[in-house]
């Protein structure tokens, strides 16, 4: 499709970084394991009060948020025809392959009857009119996309006499005439699903707080997931970029930031606009538990407008705080709107235990882990590497 | 490039914004809820009177025993009993059904809000427009067309506990603490209801001619839901919606204090009734139109929101959600539209990204 050319970052794999989130991922499998020896109940705090949890909030609503880099890229790459950020393209799509499909993960831990998830295929049980139905098949579709998008990555490093006699090479031939397609529903299923994630909520009714329960929950969902995208892009490139001394792309996301700051215009207008127009403003300002939230929400998406719409964008660091302040806001709206400004009343209270947010933990280290894999082994990070490590492709 | 980028998104924004004008529950929303469901042709139910519940708790009993459901003992509750009373206080994956008690100050008078004490039962309300259905992914609750019990089949549930999150009664409830999990709700004893042809069909007349009898007989032998079959008061009442409607209406039509012949069991059985006087009712039927309406009805002497009836609004919130879907989705016209644009676009930019390089390529 392009003329761009990635290398895998080679090096060592088994690091000091990468046994100690091996640790954690083997800390969570034990859990795990008990999770499904004693039931849910041994290792999470759950209750049929909020019989959602950390599993399905941090690992999937806002773990695909974060997973959106893929999605965000693609729209501006190839949708709106900003080749500029092409080199970002490949990384942001990794991060989304495994954000996705460790949340897929995370899915099957949290399911009560996970041996009845087939369920979900199964078109005699099939119930459009449940959001999430829809959420689910569409996190399984784009899981399998983000895989296929990302397959040329494996087939570019597989020696090309190996290709012509499996005939690979015509696969990748294929693979890349049509990409387009696999692009257009890459960039309409999390479109989909995000917004969703938003639409879910519209069931709590009275036991979601007004200043998140609100007919625009999809759209405000949906900027966020684009919004995070593109904060997740700026976070992994700053990382990358210090971890592995690969040259700076801070000029790109300068002018990237200008998206991200866009976006978080847009989303702070809608809902502050939405909740004076419906008259519900007011209970940011009571000083209680949701309206404390609130606001600290409010802060945090602005903070990051501010840093992105001034001259300190051109700074890496600055640009690595703003990225950091956006995600956590992002984050603390869906954690918000999906547990801590909801009340089913009855004095029901929840807090994670340790064994369940080991669980959430472990989950996250083992994407880490599989990213940091590979990136080094993989040619998935624009070709520009320091040579010592490079391979000539 | 700038036109179709526009395109692309009025495309994009126009799938959520297409009914910006529509009024909806809550004003300026971009969609309208789908229409109220109805009452069910035969709808069965249940009036559960709190100033003549006397807490005996019979009904707790005869549920575990009908539905095959085991005692329950937390623990801090251990020194109230040594083994052999089911101390369950909320429902529970093994309790679907339960008496609560409210408590006031010195406790001194029943159904006064004030230094007084009410009973409560807490089970399924079985609603016209359940958000539990609306919800779950793989159509595990089902509402009966006929008579609008609202069952749950664990073979088609994958345990994802959404009928819980969403249920503005709080009342399907997952078993966490076995490794096999159910999600555990009162089925108004459908098992038992099953015996009677009555409840199979929406008509009367051939159900009773193909019996040999007549509808009102059919009626009058039904069995019933355990926990208004063992209560001793018939504040636990079960019978046809409409006719349970009316009831709590007579009711509180009637002075607080006139003495009053209480139906027992069945409404329209052929049970002696029980005199007692009219309670001091808060004029207000609960669960007429709360949440659009259950069939499940309630007559307290003590302001429900105390006993852990919420206040809800007279629509579904499931109508408010199915109402967005059907908006985005209908008839994937929307997503349908949205895809055309995406791959003509990512295509067309493709293909000036080839034609670009080919350029580059050939003077060399």
């Amino acid at each position: 499709m392009t003329a761009i050319t990635h290398r895998p970052l080679g090096g060592h794999i088994v690091t000091k970084p990468f046994l100690i989130l091996g640790i954690f991922v083997l800390i969570a499998a034990y859990f795990i394991l008990r999770r499904f020896l004693f039931g849910m109940g041994d290792v999470s705090n759950m209750s049929n009060g909020y019989p959602i949890g950390t599993w399905v909030v941090l690992d999937v609503v806002i773990g695909t948020a974060f997973g959106c880099g893929g999605f965000a890229m693609a729209l501006l790459v190839y949708i709106f025809n900003r080749k500029a950020y092409h080199p970002l393209m490949r990384p942001a799509l990794l991060g989304g392959v495994f954000g996705y499909t460790l949340a897929g993960l995370a899915v099957m831990i949290d399911l009560g009857r996970y041996w009845n998830a087939f369920n979900l295929l199964m078109p005699w049980y099939a119930q459009p009119n449940s959001v999430i139905f829809e959420v689910a098949l569409c996190v399984m579709a784009y899981i399998t996309v983000l895989w296929l998008e990302f397959w040329p990555a494996f087939l570019e490093r597989i020696p090309s006499e190996f290709k012509q006699r499996f005939g690979l090479d015509k696969l990748h031939a294929f693979l890349k005439r049509y990409m387009y397609v696999l692009v257009a529903v890459g960039v309409l299923l999390p479109t989909m699903h995000q917004s969703s994630l938003g639409s879910v909520l519209l069931i709590l009714g009275s036991k979601l707080s007004p200043l998140w329960y609100t007919a625009w929950l999809p759209l405000l969902y949906l900027i966020s997931a684009l919004a995070m995208g593109y904060g997740v892009v700026m976070l992994e490139a700053t990382l990358v970029n210090r971890a592995f001394k690969t040259p700076s792309e801070a000029a790109l996301f300068a002018r990237l930031a200008r998206v991200a700051a866009g976006l978080l215009v847009g989303f702070l207008l809608l809902r502050w606009g939405d909740l004076t127009y419906r008259g519900h403003l007011g209970l940011a300002f009571v000083g209680d538990w949701d309206g404390n939230l609130f606001l600290i929400e409010t802060v945090l998406f602005l903070a990051p407008i501010f840093v992105l719409l001034s001259r300190r964008r051109a700074s890496q660091r600055w640009q690595f705080l703003a990225a950091v302040c956006l995600l956590a806001a992002g984050s603390l709206y869906r954690l918000d709107s999906y547990l801590m400004a909801v009340q089913p009343g009855n004095g029901w209270t929840y807090f994670p235990s340790a064994p369940e947010l080991l669980i959430t933990i472990g989950v996250v280290c083992l994407e880490i882990m599989l990213y940091l894999l590979f990136i080094k082994t993989l040619p998935v990070l624009p070709g520009s590497t320091a040579e010592s490590h490079g391979r000539p492709s | 490039m700038d036109m179709s980028r526009r395109q692309f998104l009025r495309g994009a924004a126009g799938a959520v914004a297409t009914a910006a004008a529509a009024p909806v529950a809550e004003a300026a929303a971009p969609f309208a809820p789908r229409e109220p469901k109805q009452l069910p042709p035969k709808a069965i139910g249940m009036l559960y009177d709190s100033t003549q519940c006397i807490g005996c708790k019979a009904c707790v009993a005869a549920c575990k025993e009908a539905n095959g459901k085991p005692v329950e003992q937390p623990q801090h509750l251990a020194q109230w009993n040594e083994g052999t009373w089911d101390t369950a206080e909320d429902i529970s994956g093994k309790t679907l059904n339960v008496i609560r008690v409210y408590q006031n100050g010195a406790m001194a008078e029943k159904d006064r809000e004030v230094n007084g004490y009410a009973f409560v039962k807490r089970h399924c309300l079985h609603c016209v427009d359940p958000s539990c259905i609306s919800v779950c992914p793989v159509s595990a609750m089902q509402k009966n067309p006929v008579t609008g019990i609202v069952t749950h089949n664990p073979d088609a549930c994958i345990g994802c506990r959404y009928c819980v999150y969403g249920c503005p009664f709080n009342v399907p409830h997952y078993q966490f603490d076995e490794p096999f999990g159910r999600i555990a709700k009162c089925q108004l004893c459908s098992h038992l209801l099953a015996e009677n042809p009555l409840f199979s069909s929406r008509d009367n007349a051939a159900v009773a001619a193909q019996a040999g009898t007549s509808a009102t007989a059919l009626w009058k032998k039904s069995r019933i839901p355990a926990c208004c079959d063992v209560c001793p008061t018939g504040a636990s009442l079960f019978g046809w919606v409409e006719e349970l409607q009316a009831e709590a209406e007579r009711r509180l039509a009637l002075k607080p204090g006139e003495m009053y012949e209480f139906p027992r069991g069945l409404l329209g059985g052929d049970r002696p009734a029980q005199a007692a006087p009219i309670g001091h009712y808060q004029p207000h039927i609960y669960g007429e139109k709360e949440s659009g309406g259950t069939q499940v009805r309630y007559l307290t002497g003590v302001p429900h929101e105390k006993l852990g009836l919420p206040k809800l609004p007279d629509h579904s919130f499931a109508a408010v959600s199915e109402g967005m879907q059907h908006t985005l989705y209908k008839g994937l016209i929307a997503p349908v539209a949205l895809l055309g644009g995406l791959v003509f676009l990512a295509r067309r930019n493709a293909r000036e990204d080839d034609e670009r390089k080919n350029d580059e390529e050939r003077p060399s």
